[in-house]
């Protein structure tokens, strides 16, 4: 059963990568929703069967083969239901089948091969990104890991005609190398410290051991993990790569750079909960990048004019509360967000993707306007996703943001709890601004002649998000608000942490609640904020840009991150690798040995070809002179 | 008497006349011929050495012999024929085609 859920988009990447070039539109657009639907309904059955056993024994496993035993050392094929991977599977199948839906009105004007060709991607990232959070132990997750990093490069350069896409998707490959090389490297710490890797042995071992009050092998090896996370979650230092991947089609961004791939890095985290609690340093470290993360890609995200770059670094800067959630110990709380956020951040992309539909191609802010009476759905579902991520009370994102910051507040980090509110503030301030610049005020170009609003499969794509993005948040109302917290509830055993972090020891609900409508205010605060500079007065946005024009600069170049990295190591090692590994090394050591041999060979040989006179008499002579001297050899003995 | 030695010296010899006659002639058909001298030199100390331990194995071992020598001068004399209709020659030094 678990295995045919992931078999089941492996079977649609099959039909479409090898049939695709015969198959219609119409054929390969069924086949790959079909699988994604099978799969969704598999996974809800599934979750159904896992919800309907007692607490304690909520899992569900299921052997396929031995992969690898050598030794000590066994990785077998297994898979593995527990409550945190069935909230995955639901998001990934769920919000999946919903973008493959909306994909087939959206790629519409591809032709068939490169349509099927889409969809064979899509099918095979989901296959991936189930394997990831189905396998049971670090070798299986780590196969959908890099799994879902080929279908996100493969899908960033789908375009790959285009330059700049190409670009986008090896600066996404190569970046999160960087980030695999630390993962890979943790899970061989793992392996050496525990003698295993699978995620329930490792979580009982490392449960039987006292927390690491100073930084020793487990800060080392959870630190090491983080850098995978950081990598494939687009995290600081390794961000750099997600905004680009917006040159790719925009479901693409939504279902990959948004909804599930992305949070592949909370995930593991989450999965390793115990092990993460158990390293104090690390989940310090977590939290602060996590912080400054959230407040960074805020800040870029107030004055990028590219729709999908807004939305871009809106998403990294979630995924930074997602980290800070994870880093203060509130496990729950960041899988909350990050399910929550699959719903509104996937139904923002979607939107903007059914803006650039409309506009045919347009991305640029300054050039859109306007549109809200044009394309009413659109503009009423983005207008919730807008709400949802902004933090309004009683959408999805009001919810899971306020578990984080009053979380990081419970556990002592004022520091990092006024960073989460700056970018709640923030995260107000550039939707709106997004929304308002998008949707209301003039239409700045006259040139779309076919302005049209979403077709069917994109509508209903956006009406079934946005209404996900209403309630999806229910599921985890705190108890302050009548609610039973019963996300976090269900989550629990999941995370086998059975060690600190005593949040809720001071679980004052005055606290709580103070917190709550300083966050409330702060939300509010900030669509005022968007709608004072980008609905009534224009001529403020401009005179604060004018005014502010130096760190308004800064922002635009993202604080000249890519400029730094450039310098600071791509220019390096193209420089190493020119005049050093490719002027040096390859052109004296490895071809002078290689051309080398041959010349020895050759000089060899001329001396050597001399006795090959061609006369048969000669020959006869050498042979008659050969046998005597063996012969005469043995003679002699 | 004739005794083992006998047969043993006069193969040797033959085989002699057979070796230098492969050197020093500049005629293939002659060095063909020298070859068969060589090949029965050989065949008469199988034949010498066989009766004197009474045994059938050296005959039956020059039956072979003489089976490949003609298989050999058939083949022999067939390549001749088509070198001398290639060169209108037939010294081998002038067949050095195959060298450096």
């Amino acid at each position: 059963m678990l295995l045919l859920i992931l078999l089941l988009p492996f079977a649609g990447f099959l039909i479409n990568s090898t049939q695709g070039r015969r198959l219609s539109k119409g054929v390969s657009g069924a086949v790959a929703c079909g699988a994604m639907i099978g799969s969704f309904l598999l996974s809800a059955v599934s979750v159904w069967r896992l919800v309907a056993m007692p607490v304690e024994e909520r899992a569900i496993v299921q052997t396929v083969f031995t992969w690898i035993a050598s030794g000590d050392f066994t990785a077998p094929f297994t898979l593995r239901l527990d409550p945190l991977s069935s909230v995955m599977i639901l998001v990934i199948t769920g919000i999946g089948s919903l973008i493959h839906i909306y994909s087939t009105a959206y790629m519409h004007e591809e032709r068939d091969p490169e349509y099927a060709r889409y969809f064979s991607y899509l099918n095979l990232f989901a296959a991936f990104m189930l394997t990831l959070v189905l396998g049971s132990n670090f070798l299986i997750m780590f196969v959908g890991w890099e799994g879902v990093g080929l279908c996100s490069y493969l899908l960033i350069g789908f375009w790959y005609e285009k330059k700049s896409a190409s670009d986008a998707g090896k600066k996404a490959f190569i970046v999160n190398r960087v980030g695999d090389f630390g993962f890979v490297l943790g899970v061989f710490l793992a392996f050496v410290q525990f003698g295993t890797i699978d995620f329930q042995e490792i979580a009982h071992a490392v449960n039987a051991m006292g927390a690491e009050a100073t930084f020793g092998t487990l800060s080392l090896m959870t630190l090491l993990l983080f850098v995978g996370a950081t990598g494939k979650s687009a995290q600081i230092p390794l961000y750099v790569w997600l905004p680009d991947a917006m040159e790719g089609p925009t479901p693409v961004s939504a279902l990959i750079h948004a909804a599930t791939m992305v949070t592949a890095g909370v995930y593991m985290i989450g999965r390793n909960a115990a092990l993460f609690s158990h390293a104090p340093q690390t989940l310090e470290i977590v939290a602060i990048v996590g912080a400054a993360t959230a407040l960074m890609a805020g800040t870029i995200g107030l004055v990028q004019n590219d729709i999908k770059r807004v939305l871009a670094y809106s998403t990294v800067s979630q995924l930074g509360y997602m980290f800070l959630a994870m880093g203060v110990g509130a496990f729950a709380g960041g899988i909350f967000h990050l399910y929550t956020h699959a719903f509104f951040k996937a139904l923002l992309f979607l939107g903007s993707g059914a803006v650039i539909h409309a506009l045919a191609g347009e991305q640029d802010l300054r050039r859109m306007g306007g549109l809200k009476r044009e394309l009413p759905i659109t503009y009423w579902t983005f207008l919730v996703g807008a709400l949802a991520i902004a933090g309004v009370p009683g959408l999805a994102g009001f919810f899971s943001k306020d578990e984080i910051l009053y979380r990081t507040y419970a556990a002592g980090h004022p520091l990092l709890w006024t960073m989460g509110l700056v970018t709640a503030l923030l995260t107000a301030v550039y939707m709106f601004r997004l929304v308002f610049l998008a949707f209301h005020g003039e239409r700045h170009s006259h040139d779309h002649h076919h302005l049209h609003d979403a077709p069917a499969p994109m509508a209903v794509a956006l009406i079934a998000l946005a209404a996900g993005s209403v309630v999806a948040g229910y599921a985890g109302l705190p108890a302050i608000l009548g609610g039973g917290d019963w996300f976090a509830t269900f989550l629990e055993p999941s995370f086998h942490v059975e060690i600190g972090h005593e949040a809720s020891a001071l679980d004052a609900h005055g606290l709580e609640m103070t917190l709550m409508v300083i966050s409330i205010g702060v939300a509010l605060a900030g669509i005022a904020i968007a709608a004072y500079f980008f609905l009534t007065r224009p001529a403020a946005a401009d005179a604060m840009a004018e005014r502010f024009a130096g760190p308004r600069r800064v922002l635009s170049n993202k604080y000249y991150v890519d400029e730094i990295y450039d310098a600071a190591i791509v220019q390096p090692i193209q420089i190493v690798s020119r005049e050093g590994l490719w002027k040096v090394v390859d052109a004296t050591l490895i071809d002078g040995t290689v051309n080398g041999v041959g010349r020895l060979v050759a000089g060899a040989a001329d001396v050597i070809k001399r006795t090959q006179t061609g006369s048969v008499r000669a020959y006869a002579a050498s042979l008659f002179f050969g046998v005597v001297a063996v012969l005469g050899y043995y003679l002699w003995q | 008497m004739v005794g083992l030695n006998h047969y043993l010296v006069l193969s040797g010899v033959l085989f002699s006349i057979g070796t230098a006659g492969v050197f020093v002639r500049r005629n293939l058909i002659t060095i063909l011929l020298s070859i068969e001298i060589m090949l029965n030199a050989v065949n008469l100390t199988f034949v010498a050495f066989g009766r004197a331990l009474g045994s059938a194995d050296g005959q039956i071992m020059v039956f072979f012999v003489m089976t490949v020598a003609a298989a050999e001068a058939a083949v022999g004399l067939a390549i001749v024929i088509s070198l001398f209709r290639h060169k209108e020659s037939l010294n081998p030094d002038s067949f050095t085609g195959l060298r450096w």
